[in-house]
């Protein structure tokens, strides 16, 4: 196959980036779409040109480091991560648009890598269960239908990407939030710190400077893992009567709760 | 130096309750005095971090990645052993010990073992607490399944994602420390050395990856959880950056290196489809459950999976069922890889390449219904479809083996410090409790085990020895000649401006090592392979192409020095596998078979664990011994027919 | 009660007002189309002249009158102040190929569309409401059985005989259906009623709303216009 590609090249967050084009001509479709992206550093680095750098890693889809925006969707045309995504899905001659990331609170590191720590400080702000190792009831002492465990597990199962943001006009990180807050939500052992939890997350969220959700279900159709928004409903009823009901409680309070 | 395991004395089950008991403890208030820094913030980096933060202690985390939830154990798929008994079928922590060594053929500590087998009860327990949405049964309570060739179901899961949850689960614990500040994260930061001081670990040198600042970190104990070397390989189930630097550098400041050849090879990844492959994917083993292993009895050129159907039954060779007919397809995975390579050579491979073979699913799916496999491999079978474009629902996947896990790492003792006092090694990256073999679903049990169970009791040990003002300050001149050494190695790979990427000399250490010391070793293989490696590490240091500065994010450059470190870890693999002339877990010499080909153990000569010390650059290593003791399981040569 | 203005000035909080706002809105529409459908009675005006005396004489109605305008102008500010946030989180460089598949348009232009119906409700308000509270203009009044009520119907049946107006009305129609035929159910969305239970009822009433209603509006100066 011969590929055109038009890639976002940015030398550092200060300086302008602009779009480039390069054309590989040998491409083959059993090829995954970061493999193509190898061959065309390979090549970069025999001219002596500097090669383009992306975030990588486990290239099975689970580890959420791979990102780019691929013809105007992040992870590309199909429901997947990048690293899973293969160039039979192109065609032969096609032109292909890799754009970074775009959200204010993505900020570019260089070419197609973002930085993604806004979601590591939302965890931080409490979405986790505050247990010290050590101390805890036997696993089975606690059962939790299978039901409840499956749909925590389907919440559980997102892998921090940031597709849901890429995807929203909106740039907001709602259904990420959404699914944690919800896993938590949903399990037993998370209900102690659920009301804090909630208001705590949401308030990091904002501080980061995503945006708002206008529901148009773009991130749920762009997500890699299937996360339904039916999450985010769950984080705005948690978060509406946790405010009404919880006490008030300073943000730094320390832990979830 | 004598290598001594530290491994208490008395009866198996109680070692570890008294060695508890006899380790010095840290009074609490002066845990907030003792700074201690962890490399790896995977599953036993994460879960160390969290619960010394938790005691009090101030840790510092360092990561490569841009998150600790990117660690490759979100990779692992399978489950955890936990020897719970909960399915009731004769389950104890004896028998999850007893299957461990077994499983490692003999050459893992009784006494790591059998802790391992204790603790593993309370990772479940501790999971569950933080929220791991384990599988559930109907009743509410935990699922269970026999993984691995296990005779019973002690392997809990989260689908196909138990890796990823737990990861999740111990990303959480030690979120919960970063935001009380007693652990301070850095990530994208790669360390490049540890710092020795009067033979104590005292810290080590970073570079951030984004701005290239070289920095010191100083510390009163150094634990490294950076996971395996499988990528000396280059084509493994391992991500992309997994890389041995961190141990192969503490490794070059005196750690010595245990068992380094001894590496697992995993029987069902997708194989390789050309020469643009990048990575290899695993399927999990649970797939062995229901899919059966075969290629056609006589061969056939280039058989696609879709022509399977054209074979009849009689033509086909169930081989694994054929040659173990009471384990059949769920032989441990040195086995089945073993003999997928041996069907292979004879040429009936199937696939384009011939370096593959099916795995049928129809007979499952006749049995249960598709509804029953989808709801069991449904996410694996999508994975498969997305990569190689067949649905295994289908037709027969296609399977090869590839290298998974690394056994051998850092040599440890009883309380997994290495043999540079202050320095530890957790999870992967040591060579404790696997032996020459791991088992399936226990990666995860030991990577947790260490990190949430061991260190924090042993490390205890050592810090009450220093006492919290015995620190040393990163104005120390071992600090600043630290950094000035990495600075300086970081230039010469940029100066070298040669015509070789470094990928291409990766590739081509993958492929001397996997053809060499791979599934199957000899003699004459390996000291070719000796020799092939020494010229492409000489060529590497004249030819390599590193393009961009040192001041920047250079991904060519944070490559172009593991791939520096592989290519001596690599030697080291070729001459330990030389030294060990005995077949043992996935370590196959050809010298040592019995007439069936079935792997033969040496216990008389090699029931030791080979601890390499490293003396100079490409100078010859000294090997120690530590011999193994077995006063609770008699030697058996494992037999799964 | 700092936790009042934390939650109000959250993202949440604001979408919460929008919602909440929303559904009043909608709830106005129906009640509003009921009193039309008057419009169409033949009876020269009469009733659809005593209701409209009764809407903007009736003490409660007006505190009710107030709310509405009050909640028109919430929704449009929190919708302002949603926008600028959300656009702020975009940042300055947008995406240069952006692919419209994996939402549907109405839900990515609702802020185009609400425009478009607060251009039509100042414009609506201008003409009937306006002239109906004597801000200006000269309505007529007549005297029903010994009462005086002003003649909504002839301003009304004056304007609806202009073809500008006419088409102007239909096309805002279309613009609020659009605008309903996302906004019902992410208003339920937004509220935390999500449920597979009740998903199926909220979509189907929503679009149904979203047609019926505008349509219903749409239709009565169409008939007015061509009888």
């Amino acid at each position: 196959m011969k590929i055109t590609l038009k890639i976002w090249r940015q030398t550092s967050p200060a300086t302008k980036g602009q779009f480039k084009t390069y054309t590989l001509g040998h491409v083959s479709p059993d090829m995954s779409f970061l493999e193509m992206l190898d061959v065309l550093n390979q090549d970069l680095i025999k001219k002596g040109e500097e090669p383009v750098t992306f975030d990588h890693d486990c290239r099975e889809g689970i580890c959420g480091v791979c990102s780019l925006y691929i013809n105007g969707r992040p992870h590309g045309p199909l429901q997947t991560t990048t690293c899973q995504l293969h160039m039979r899905t192109f065609s032969d001659g096609e032109t292909i648009t890799i754009e970074p990331w775009r959200a204010t609170a993505f900020p570019i590191i260089k070419d197609l890598m973002v930085d993604r720590s806004a979601f590591d400080r939302i965890q931080q702000a409490g979405g986790f269960i505050s247990v010290n190792t050590g101390g805890v009831p036997d696993a089975n002492e606690i059962p939790i239908s299978k039901k409840i465990a499956d749909e925590a597990m389907d919440a559980a199962q997102c892998i921090g990407c940031g597709a849901c943001v890429a995807a929203c006009k909106n740039a907001s990180a709602m259904l990420f939030v959404s699914a944690k807050v919800s896993q938590f939500a949903l399990l037993p052992q998370g209900k102690p710190e659920r009301k804090e939890r909630v208001e705590k997350m949401v308030a990091q969220m904002d501080a980061e400077g995503f945006g708002a959700c206008t529901n148009t279900r773009a991130c749920e159709a762009e997500c890699p893992k299937g996360i339904k928004i039916t999450n985010i409903a769950r984080m705005n009823r948690e978060y509406f009567s946790a405010m009404v009901s919880s006490y008030e409680v300073a943000a730094g309070d320390g832990g979830a709760g | 130096m004598k290598l001594d395991s530290k491994v208490p004395e008395g009866p198996i089950g109680e070692k570890w309750t008294r060695h508890k008991f006899n380790l010095k403890l840290v009074n609490p208030a002066n845990k907030r005095k003792y700074d201690i820094i962890i490399v790896g913030t995977g599953l036993a980096g994460a879960s160390a971090a969290a619960s010394l933060g938790e005691l009090g202690y101030n840790v510092k985390a360092f990561t490569y990645h841009d998150s600790p939830r990117r660690a490759h154990s979100i990779a692992a798929q399978g489950g955890i052993n936990a020897a719970k008994n909960y399915q009731n079928d004769g389950d104890s922590v004896y028998r999850l010990f007893y299957d461990t060594i077994k499983g490692g053929d003999y050459r893992a500590r009784e006494g790591n073992v059998h802790r391992l087998a204790e603790v593993s009860v309370n990772i479940i327990d501790q999971c569950v607490a933080q929220g791991v949405p384990f599988a559930r049964e109907y009743g509410g309570l935990l699922a269970n399944r026999s993984f691995g060739g296990a005779q019973v179901s002690r392997t809990f899961y989260a689908r196909g994602q138990t890796g990823q949850q737990l990861l999740l689960g111990a990303y959480g614990a030690l979120n919960r420390q970063i935001a009380n500040g007693k652990v301070k994260m850095y990530t994208r930061s790669e360390m490049l050395d540890v710092i020795v001081v009067d033979g104590k670990a005292r810290g080590i040198i970073t570079r951030d990856l984004v701005t290239g600042k070289v920095e010191a970190h100083s510390a009163h104990a150094v634990l490294l959880c950076t996971g395996g070397y499988s990528n000396v390989f280059y084509l493994s189930t391992s991500a992309k950056a997994c890389n041995a630097s961190a141990a192969w550098r503490a490794h070059k400041k005196g750690a010595f290196f245990g068992n380094p050849c001894f590496t697992q090879i995993h029987p069902t990844c997708i194989p390789v489809s050309g020469d643009h492959q990048s990575k290899l994917t695993l399927m999990s083993e649970s797939l062995r459950n229901d899919g059966r292993v075969w290629v056609p009895k006589t061969a056939v050129k280039g058989l696609k999976a879709k022509e399977a159907a054209n074979i009849k039954e009689e033509d086909r060779d169930y081989f694994l069922e054929r040659k173990y007919p009471s384990f059949g397809n769920l032989v441990p995975r040195d086995v089945a890889s073993r003999n997928a390579k041996t069907v292979c050579d004879e040429g009936r491979g199937v696939g384009p390449t011939g370096l593959a073979v099916f795995m049928d699913f129809s007979d499952a799916i006749k049995r249960d219904g598709r509804k029953m496999i989808e709801q069991k491999y449904g996410n694996l079978f999508d994975m498969y479809q997305q990569i190689t474009g067949d649905n295994p629902y289908e037709v027969p996947m296609m399977i090869f083996p590839a290298v998974h896990y690394t056994m051998g790492g850092l040599w440890v003792d009883y309380n997994l410090m290495t043999t540079v006092p202050g320095l530890y090694a957790l999870g992967e990256a040591n060579f404790s409790d696997h032996g020459a073999n791991r088992l399936g679903a226990s990666a995860l049990m030991q990577g947790l085990a260490d990190g949430y169970f061991v260190i924090p009791y042993t490390i205890g040990d050592y810090l009450a020895t220093i006492g919290w003002n015995d620190k040393i300050a990163t104005d120390h001149p071992a600090f600043t000649e630290g950094i000035e050494n990495v600075k300086a190695g970081v230039d010469r790979l940029l100066s070298i401006k040669g015509n070789k990427t470094v990928d291409e000399f990766h590739r081509q250490l993958g492929l001397i090592m996997w053809e060499y010391c791979g599934m199957s070793r000899s003699e004459t293989g390996l000291t070719k392979a000796k020799k092939m490696i020494q010229d492409l590490r000489s060529e590497f240091w004249t030819n390599v192409s590193v393009l961009g500065s040192a001041n920047e994010l250079n991904q060519e450059l944070e490559k172009a020095g593991r791939v520096a470190d592989f290519l001596e870890l690599g030697e080291l693999m070729i001459d330990d596998a030389l030294n060990r002339n005995e077949s043992c877990g996935g370590h196959f010499r050809e010298e040592s078979a019995t007439e069936e080909g079935e792997a033969k153990r040496n216990d008389d000569a090699f029931a030791y664990v080979a601890a390499w010390e490293y003396t100079r650059e490409s100078q010859p290593e000294n090997l120690h011994k530590e011999e193994l003791r077995f006063e609770n399981v008699k030697l058996t040569q494992r037999s799964y027919k | 009660m700092k936790w009042i203005v934390d939650m109000f000035t959250s993202t949440l909080g604001r979408k919460l007002l929008m919602a909440l706002t929303g559904l009043f809105l909608i709830l106005f529409l129906a009640v509003h189309l009921a009193g039309n459908l008057q419009l169409l009675k033949d009876d020269g005006g009469r009733a659809f002249n005593i209701y409209a005396e009764f809407m903007s004489t009736n003490a409660l109605i007006q505190v009710v009158s107030k709310g509405n305008f009050f909640f028109i102008l919430l929704h449009t500010f929190m919708a302002i102040a949603l926008t600028t946030k959300n656009r702020k989180a975009r940042g300055p460089e947008g995406y240069a190929v952006l692919s419209g598949k994996s939402s549907h348009w109405t839900s990515r232009n609702m802020g185009i569309l609400g425009t478009l119906v607060l251009a039509f409700i100042v414009i609506h308000l201008y003409h009937f409401w306006a002239q109906m509270h004597g801000y200006w203009g000269n309505i007529t009044t007549l005297d029903y059985d010994g009462k005086p009520v002003r003649d909504l119907y002839s301003l009304v049946d004056m304007w609806f005989q202009k073809e500008w107006y006419v088409g102007l009305y239909v096309f805002c129609m279309a613009a609020i259906a659009f605008h309903l035929w996302h906004g019902f159910a992410s208003a339920f969305q937004t509220l935390g009623l999500n449920h597979l239970k009740y998903n199926g009822v909220i979509n189907v009433v929503g679009k149904v709303f979203a047609v019926l209603v505008p349509a219903g509006f749409a239709f009565i100066p169409l008939k007015m216009y061509f009888s």
